[in-house]
């Protein structure tokens, strides 16, 4: 699959670079800056790009505007947006539409190597990968409600649920078997009204409109 | 011929001593012209007129008061150079009070200077004149000799005297003038307060400014460097697998180190002036700190507008320390932490519901915290009965 990356530290770029390589993509154009970025999805259509948030000229969230651009112009193109810290904001806006092949990390995950990757995939499949604070931020938000009524270890289900894994994904993340994720997740799903959906992303889905996003 | 410094000393300075005494008499034969107006048809002569006429003169006196003292200014400026400060008001019963009342006795005192020093001129060169004297007038008159040398010796010691006079007047109208025409010791308090407050703000600013950059610095240089290094042992230990077991085992550990490098990393750049602090504000900045705790905490943000960057770093490095000691000391379940403007007062409250008894002079934490607060002139409050809950409570102004 095609990609395109869009960071203007170089150090982190070719570290990117390397790393979406190695997880079998072909990057065909790098840029540093959100301008830039347009013109290569334009021109390359990939099918997956990585952008940071700030970047030049205004050094803000010029990533989440490109962001917002590609996901209208190109619907079929996987956004993945690299942070430097979580703004439940940008995620909003990130996810207010559709949330497939959507997702949202913190820049130090990329060191998580093997996880990085994983989140690269699952996005690049039309998955979401949001990052775990993003979900704990949120949840964070939620102080009264529901929310209270989940176990501990429901909570981190959720969160894990939220970020965008796969029962399988949760069932790694937690060590425990996917038949015990399953059972918290109906339980979950459950207390906190949700309907019950089969496709991760429409899970994902729900779980952000419970949590006020989207 | 070189005089000894003790024939001498004592007319040091003397001269433009007398040149301000001069001028001074000036100056008050010029404001008595004026304030002589009344007079100058023969007079009032009813008591009833009289006073009329020195509220007259009074009046004229204080509408002239700003002119005349802006005339002192200049004479001390020009004679002495001594720079009078500025007054806060242009008019007042102090300077009101030097041009009435100090000014003239002192313009008088002056004269009466200036007067001994012409006559002790005179008496001191007696012999000239009495040489410029036709003979017989001298012959005529037995023993001028010896009363002409006593009157040398009394003009000699006039002059003396009119000297440490003109220094000593001048000393005296200087200090008056400064301060009677200067500013109040209120004003000057007022004014240093003013000062102070100004430069306590640039260097908080300039703190701030500090800390931000070094934050930047940090994030561009070292934290980059840190993830790039990362990203590549990660890289290495995904793509190196047929390597044996002791390497494979240390680009682990390395990989491991260098993440561990970056969270500490990351922690030291949020205690100093986080980015998202800077970009997105509070809300987004405490949010942060609160998923970041080892414990549950309730976070509730209500500002209308952005306050100013020095409240907002004050406000985010209050909750972070009092977040800090909760978790250090407290042995809370949860926290919450309010954050609202009320009426120009940004209000922070963090709550815990551990043990209590926090004493805020014991530790370094709470003493360095209403520090912090007090440079922004807000006021640190805290309660903490044993067996808690535990409150405190933040009030910073900040323009509304």
């Amino acid at each position: 699959m095609r990609a395109v990356i869009a960071e203007d530290s170089v150090l982190l770029r070719i570290g990117l670079v390397k790393v979406l390589e190695t997880a079998g993509f072909d990057v065909v154009a790098e840029t540093g800056d959100a301008e830039a970025v347009l013109a290569a999805v334009e021109e390359h259509r990939p099918g997956l790009v990585v952008l940071d948030v700030r970047m030049p000229p205004g050094f803000t969230d010029e990533g989440v505007r490109a962001a917002l651009v590609i996901r209208q112009q190109w619907p079929d193109t996987a956004v993945l947006l690299l942070s430097q810290y979580v703004e439940e904001r940008y995620a909003a806006d990130l996810l207010s539409g559709d949330t497939r092949g959507v997702g949202y990390l913190l820049k130090e995950r990329v060191a998580d190597v093997e996880e990085f990757i994983d989140a690269l995939r699952r996005v690049a499949g039309g998955g979401t990968a949001l990052d775990p604070q993003v979900v704990s931020q949120l949840l964070l938000r939620r102080h009264s409600d529901p929310l209270d009524r989940l176990t501990p270890r429901e909570r981190e289900v959720l969160e894990l649920m939220a970020s965008g894994r796969s029962n399988a994904g949760i069932a790694e993340g937690l060590f425990v078997s996917e038949s015990a994720v399953a059972k918290h997740i109906n339980s979950i799903l459950a207390k906190l009204d949700l309907p019950k959906a089969d496709a991760d992303h429409r899970r994902v889905l729900a779980v952000l409109r419970f949590l006020g996003v989207g | 011929m070189r005089i000894p410094t003790f024939l001498r000393g004592p007319f040091d300075g003397a001269g433009r001593a007398v040149a301000l005494l001069a001028t001074g008499v000036l100056v008050q034969c010029g404001a008595l012209v004026v304030m002589a107006v009344p007079w100058l048809d023969g007079g009032p002569t009813k008591a009833s007129s009289c006073l009329v006429a020195v509220v007259a003169m009074v009046a004229v006196l204080a509408a002239g008061c700003p002119l005349l003292t802006r005339m002192q200014r200049a004479r001390f400026r020009a004679r002495l150079g001594v720079e009078i400060p500025v007054a806060g008001r242009s008019w007042s019963w102090r300077q009101l009070g030097y041009h009435l009342a100090a000014g003239p006795l002192i313009a008088l005192g002056g004269a009466l200077t200036l007067l001994l020093w012409a006559a002790s001129a005179v008496a001191a060169t007696t012999y000239v004149w009495v040489w410029a004297l036709p003979t017989e007038t001298r012959l005529a008159q037995a023993g001028y000799a010896v009363q002409a040398g006593y009157l040398t010796a009394a003009g000699l010691a006039g002059l003396y005297g009119a000297a440490w006079l003109s220094r000593t007047l001048a000393r005296l109208d200087t200090r008056a003038a400064v301060r009677r025409l200067g500013p109040s010791r209120a004003e000057l308090l007022e004014q240093r307060v003013e000062e102070v407050t100004e430069s306590r703000a640039g260097v908080l600013d300039a703190a701030d400014a500090e800390r931000r950059r070094i934050e930047r610095d940090l994030h561009d240089g070292a934290q980059q460097r840190l993830v790039s290094m990362a990203v590549n042992l990660g890289l290495a230990k995904v793509t190196l697998t047929d390597l044996p077991e002791d390497a494979r085992k240390v680009i682990d550990e390395a990989h491991r180190e260098a993440k561990e490098a970056i969270a500490e990393l990351s922690n030291l750049v949020r205690g100093l002036h986080p980015a998202v602090l800077e970009d997105r504000g509070l809300d987004a900045a405490l949010s942060g700190i609160a998923e970041r705790a080892p414990l549950p905490v309730g976070l509730t943000v209500d500002l209308p507008v952005r306050p100013a960057p020095a409240v907002e770093a004050v406000a985010y490095f209050v909750v972070s320390e009092a977040l800090a000691n909760v978790v250090k000391h407290a042995r809370a379940g949860r926290a919450d932490v309010r954050v609202e403007t009320r009426g120009g007062i940004l209000l922070v409250v963090v709550t815990d519901d551990g043990v209590g008894g926090a004493d805020p002079t014991g530790g370094t934490g709470l003493a360095g915290l209403a520090k912090r607060v007090a440079s922004v002139d807000g006021t640190f409050s805290i309660s903490s009965p044993a067996g808690g809950p535990t409150i405190v409570t933040v009030e910073l102004p900040c323009a509304p």
